[in-house]
């Protein structure tokens, strides 16, 4: 009897392997807090050192189109201007996200109302291959069939923003799809069923009801695909061109953000302008990952309060 | 138009979409696999690649991919466990759980080249790693981890918690519930989880171009000490993989039959990946019915 | 369903030894109160069935009693074991829980084999002897009449019994730690009326060697298996009597009316 009332009063070997497993998964977490916030201090250390070390404005940064690093204008200063890239890179990421997105909610209702056991058998495979394909892959495409094809059609080099937005389309394709299948599936059954019951065809449900109720899910699918679309280097890297100079057509050499930063960053000396120059580019990069992460929550938010 | 012949004009509309998309997929499988499949060949796939001459192979770049994946995967399995047994077990609904969350979407989030120059910032500048494999497996492991992470807590969500219950009625520990029960219940989807990243983590370029490199070195496969410097398991020499040589191969031009050596990896990239994808489905369908006893004679 | 005084109670002290015993317990889920003052006795080696409609706490009550809701609600009072208050932060909740087994509303057999359902925690507390172990698995498996159905299939997978034996499984788990004390949770609420029957029959002879607490919404149930009854109201202790008193003559209105199914 006074071995129970010991046990009681006593840690055991179950008490210490809880401590244990709590301080083993706290640190492998920890892991993950610790490198999110070095990456972002690296990042943006390096990324302001343009404006804090060589002194070039902001302004001109984002207001300029002339990027050249390495050489000095006319007053003296370096031609650091990444207007052009941006322009280029927004221009992509919107054009691809305009392109996906009846793709992508055709495919979601498809799965989700028109043929839901036959539908997602067929295309749930469909959507996972397309994610499959790694993005080299979809550059090399895009480089030997989308490419000549269009300079095919319209001359030049066929290289540019057009090139860029086809590849970049099918690239965040499933990423849209599977998010709107998720935001269509998590409507309550009854909405359907009473719009339905209320004589309503299904495309007045679909239109009237189900796109209506899920709509801010659905815009946080197409920002998903934005960021993925924005934030893609390879694949429009090998299809945009290269040029660094503000695009004119659709079908003109032109450059991104990304596509600058891997084709140059290794060719210029850590600490110099030209290699901060490019830091504050991935800068760019990483805030505008954190404001379509930040927009994202924000709409997720307002679709839980309405 | 009535609604009944908007509604029929509609649901046409969405099926010739759905249609577009199942053949642009089938017009990218078939361009991959019948660009590059002619290209393939025992020689291929074993002789070293060359840069100025035509006639290279992919040997190192296939062994360097599989290499870095298994790396990749020996450090982000565990920390990536251990994060979604703490976010999925132990965590409690605080501010704390909240910024930790935070902090994985945003890591989901960043564009992998970001990640890349990271890893080229920290490991192969700062701490001197130069461009290696190393480098190139913890820049993998930060593009890997969040997603990874998210897959295995899924599976543990999935767990009902009827199960945890029974352990702690029986005074286990809530670790070793976990590590006894909650775990191996949640293998299937786990190990489903590990074979679809992997997928990624093979096909990835963006992260690796500036941490393991755009070279591969020629290396001694008989040479079985990691510590030798032309050793092929040497976790710090250089390593072009299969996906960066694609696209070196395609952006530089020095290479005068790029184009069917990159149609030639590319079907290699798909094969594997769809063969991981197959694996995935076909090892994570098989351990359900084991656990779930359905396959017992 | 008409107000009751929840204040006036009528609670018996049972005869005989005292296996386990609360005094003035409250359990609250964040401002909410599940339980208000329960002070009550429960006799050792008899069944004490918790009854009550639904939202009454009788499940909040029982699951206190071996601290299973610790991380869920904050339970304030004594509950007292062996002379000792186990409602304690420094007492081990681990051994807690092995003195005073748990089988829930649903069985929730672990997906392991019926030998590894039965042998995991023996193992976690270090009994590695083969033969300790068979003898618990055969010893505890006969204890809830189930050995003659699976004793050939120890190794086959827990999940391919029926539900019946799945619960019967739960319990013979519970037993193989050789508690003092079995709670349960409505165990045969979720089983057909020949499984329950079973449960109930292994229940009476289990009674000899166990404390048995059990919740249940059957009051056919309660009334067959039970030597005491505890009737629960919006988290209020009402009424506590040797069960025959409480189904024919129980002293309190709100225990009258549920028993006569006027609520609940």
């Amino acid at each position: 009897m006074t071995s129970i009332k010991q046990e009681l009063r006593h840690a055991s070997k179950a008490t210490r392997e809880d401590v244990f497993g709590k301080v083993i998964t706290y640190c492998c977490v920890a892991v993950i807090a610790v490198l999110v916030i070095s990456i972002l201090y690296f990042i943006a250390s390096r990324g302001i050192a343009t404006f804090t070390v060589n002194h070039v404005s902001l302004w001109s940064f984002i207001s300029q189109t002339s990027w050249n690093p390495g050489l000095l204008d006319a007053h003296g200063q370096p031609q650091i201007g990444a207007l052009a890239m941006m322009v280029t890179s927004f221009t992509v990421t919107i054009l691809a996200a305009i392109i996906a997105t009846p793709f992508a909610l055709a495919v979601a209702l498809y799965m989700t109302e028109i043929a839901p056991n036959r539908g997602a058998r067929i295309l749930q495979p469909v959507i996972e291959l397309l994610v499959g394909i790694p993005s080299v892959v979809y550059g090399f495409i895009g480089l030997t069939v989308v490419v000549p094809y269009i300079r095919h059609l319209f001359g030049g080099t066929g290289m540019g923003i057009l090139a860029g937005t086809l590849v970049l389309f099918v690239m965040i394709l499933p990423t849209v799809t599977t998010l709107s299948v998720d935001a269509l599936n998590a409507l309550p059954g009854y909405l359907r069923d009473a719009s339905l019951a209320l004589g309503a065809t299904r495309w007045q449900t679909i239109h009237k009801v189900l796109l209506r109720a899920a709509t801010p899910r659905l815009l946080t699918a197409v920002i998903f695909g934005m960021a993925r679309a924005f934030g893609e280097a390879l694949a429009v890297q090998m299809v945009i061109g290269n040029a660094v100079l503000m695009p004119h057509g659709l079908v003109t050499p032109t450059a991104t953000l990304t596509s600058q930063l891997t084709t140059q960053i290794g060719n210029t000396v850590m600490g110099t302008l030209p290699n901060n120059a490019l830091w504050s580019l991935a800068l760019v990069l990483l805030v505008m990952s954190l404001i379509f992460n930040l927009l994202i929550r924000f709409i997720g938010k307002r679709g839980q309060l309405s | 138009m009535t609604p009944t012949r908007l509604d029929k004009v509609a649901t046409k509309v969405i099926e010739v979409f759905v249609a577009c998309v199942v053949l642009i997929l089938l017009f990218l499988l078939s361009t991959i696999l019948i660009q590059g499949v002619p290209h393939l060949s025992w020689h291929f796939l074993t002789s070293p690649s060359q840069s100025f001459a035509a006639g290279g192979g992919i040997v190192d770049q296939l062994f360097n991919s599989l290499y870095l994946l298994v790396l990749t995967l020996l450090i982000s399995l565990p920390l990536a466990i251990g994060s979604a047994v703490y976010l999925n077990e132990y965590a409690s609904d605080n501010w704390l759980t909240g910024l930790l969350r935070t902090a994985i979407e945003v890591l989901s989030s960043l564009p992998s080249v970001v990640v890349g120059l990271f890893g080229y910032l920290l490991f192969v500048i700062h701490f001197h790693f130069g461009f290696s494999i190393l480098s190139g497996a913890i820049a993998l492991t930060f593009f890997n981890l969040p997603l990874l992470t998210r897959s295995i807590e899924g599976a543990l969500a999935a767990i009902s918690d009827t199960q945890r219950e029974a352990g702690l009625a029986l005074g286990l520990s809530a670790w070793r519930t976990i590590r006894g029960v909650i775990l191996p219940a949640a293998l299937p989807g786990i190990v489903t989880g590990v074979i679809l990243s992997a997928g990624r983590v093979f096909g990835e370029a963006a992260a690796l171009i500036y941490t393991a490199g755009q070279s591969a070195p020629v290396v001694n496969y008989t040479n079985w000490n990691p510590l030798s410097s032309d050793s092929f398991l040497n976790p710090m020499r250089p390593a072009e993989t299969l996906a960066v040589h694609i696209w070196k191969v395609n952006t530089e031009g020095v290479t005068p039959d790029a184009v069917s050596i990159s149609a030639g990896a590319s079907a290699v990239l798909i094969i594997v990946i769809l063969l991981f994808n197959f694996l995935a489905r076909l090892i994570g369908r098989h351990l359900y019915r084991k656990m779930t006893g359905n396959s017992n004679k | 369903m008409a107000t009751y005084d929840l204040t006036a109670h009528h609670i018996i002290e049972p005869g005989g030894p005292i296996a386990l015993s609360t005094e003035k317990l409250q359990v609250f889920y964040g401002r909410q109160q599940a339980i208000f003052d329960a002070t009550l006795n429960f006799p050792a080696n008899q069944i004490t069935a918790l009854i009550g409609a639904s939202g009454s706490g009788k499940s909040t009550y029982l699951r206190s009693l071996n601290r299973m809701n610790d991380k869920v609600a904050r339970v304030t009072g004594k509950i007292m074991y062996q002379e000792t208050n186990i409602n304690d932060r420094t007492i081990n909740v681990y051994a807690v829980r092995r003195h005073l087994g748990m089988v829930f509303q649903r069985p929730n057999p672990f997906a392991k084999s019926i030998y590894d359902n039965l042998t995991f925690a023996l193992k976690a507390t270090g009994i590695k002897s083969r033969t300790i172990l068979d003898d618990r698995v055969e010893q505890s498996l006969k204890e809830a009449a189930l050995w003659e159905e699976v004793k050939e299939d120890l190794h086959k997978s827990a999940l391919a019994l029926s539900g019946g034996q799945q619960q019967r499984l739960c319990i013979a788990r519970a037993l193989a730690t050789q508690p003092e004390i079995l709670l349960l949770d409505e165990p045969a609420s979720a089983l057909d009326p020949i499984s329950t029957a079973k449960i109930e029959v292994t229940l009476k002879r289990l009674v000899e060697r166990y404390t048995i607490i059990i919740v249940t919404h059957n009051m056919q149930q309660a009334a067959r298996l039970s030597s005491y009854t505890a009737f629960l109201h919006l988290g209020h202790l009402i009424e506590f009597d040797k069960t025959p008193t409480i189904f024919q003559n129980p002293e309190m209105t709100a225990t009258q009316d549920y028993i006569t199914g006027n609520f609940g």
